[in-house]
């Protein structure tokens, strides 16, 4: 099997998504309130998978974007799920050595008196291994 | 009626607020919160991956000794309360997960999705009811017009969270209501702070933060509330203090004649 291919059957094992049921309405990019700063927009990203283009997909901003708001899956009428895809490519990212969006060294410089632990403890999981 | 309690680690530093004030509150109403002993972070998001096992087990833990307490399960912040939520959800209806975690934990007992977690917001409409929470309001904050804040992790994915209507929520009004304020309706109440992403896309999270407090200004609020403590530091760092926000477990007790006590602590 090819790598990319293995890598699209990765991302559908870790998000439990079909991304066939996707009918292209659109509903997903047009309820993301990152869709403005995504290079590759939600509904795109189902499209990318698809086609088994994953290496766009890990080199995307879109990734780390995201904010897990959860209203892509909220009104996704096929029950696609776009937002678990995005998970699911940034987890095949984060997983791989040396491919952290967050290190550690950095986050003394990014926080602020104020700034809650459920900030910091939230965006090590998304962020990092 | 006792309740088993997971406060997490918010709650336990920079929002000791809203954690006071929902126990003295909860005194007051006639339930308790009972802390479970040595609880674990949540990890603050949902892992998503089917996969994800460890990252889980905080919550699976928790979760058991509620059960063997005999005890439904009670969170005040928004984010224990979706990660909790949703990891019971694993343990009750997706097989792999249940069976992994069980290897792992190696319970007398397996675990599986048997307790009901509530979020506080939950205990007041479904276990007190607010028409006895207004009953026991001795100080009522009349005149004042608050927004309720919802953003995303109490509400969606809505049948999952099965909190209340994910587009057109109610029980943060009633409360308002309750405790004998105005609510004030408007649009971008369930829309997204920006959440974690302020860490590292401060710009995104102000924008974000910006349309939400201009809409519930616009709409005519005088203040927010919400129940999470990420919201209430994206909210408060992005908007200059002209709206001020607020734990809904301050104004509780507030109206309940119990803030000077906690404040005095």
């Amino acid at each position: 099997m090819k790598t990319e291919q293995k890598r699209a059957e990765m991302i559908k094992e870790i998000s439990g998504v079909n991304p066939l049921k996707c009918m292209k309405c659109g509903k997903c990019s047009a309820s993301c309130p990152s869709y403005n700063e995504m290079d590759i927009k939600p509904h795109q990203f189902v499209s990318y998978v698809i086609n088994e283009d994953i290496e766009s997909l890990a080199e995307s901003k879109s990734l780390w974007k995201c904010l897990s708001c959860f209203a892509c899956v909220e009104r996704c009428p096929r029950d696609v799920k776009p937002g678990k895809l995005i998970d699911a490519a940034r987890q095949i990212v984060v997983r791989e050595r040396g491919r952290n969006y967050l290190l550690a060294d950095e986050i003394p410089e990014l926080v602020d008196p104020d700034t809650p632990q459920q900030l910091l403890v939230s965006a090590l999981r998304r962020y990092r291994r | 009626m006792k309740y088993s309690y997971f406060p997490g680690c918010t709650l336990k530093n920079k929002a000791v607020d809203l954690d006071h004030y929902a126990r003295v509150s909860a005194e007051a109403l006639g339930f308790e919160l009972e802390e479970i002993s040595e609880w674990q972070c949540c990890g603050g998001v949902y892992p998503l991956g089917t996969d994800e096992i460890a990252t889980k087990l905080a919550s699976v833990r928790a979760l058991n000794d509620a059960k063997e307490h005999g005890q439904d399960l009670v969170t005040v912040c928004s984010a224990c309360h979706h990660v909790i939520k949703r990891v019971n959800d694993d343990m009750k209806n997706v097989d792999d997960i249940r069976t992994r975690a069980n290897n792992y934990m190696k319970l007398d007992e397996p675990y599986e999705g048997e307790t009901t977690v509530l979020h506080y917001l939950e205990v007041l409409r479904d276990k007190v009811g607010f028409d006895e929470l207004k009953k026991k309001v001795t100080n009522p904050l009349k005149g004042k017009k608050i927004g309720a804040y919802y953003g995303c992790l109490l509400l969606r994915p809505g049948k999952l969270m099965a909190f209340d209507d994910p587009e057109n929520p109610t029980i943060m009004e009633d409360f308002i209501r309750a405790i004998g304020a105005e609510p004030v309706i408007y649009p971008y109440r369930n829309e997204c702070c920006g959440g974690y992403i302020s860490l590292k896309e401060e710009d995104m999270s102000r924008e974000m933060c910006r349309k939400i407090e201009e809409s519930a200004a616009g709409f005519g609020a005088d203040m927010l509330i919400t129940a999470c403590p990420l919201c209430m530091y994206n909210l408060n760092k992005n908007n200059g203090d002209n709206l001020p926000v607020c734990y809904f477990t301050e104004l509780l007790a507030e109206a309940l004649g119990l803030k000077e006590e906690v404040d005095e602590q």
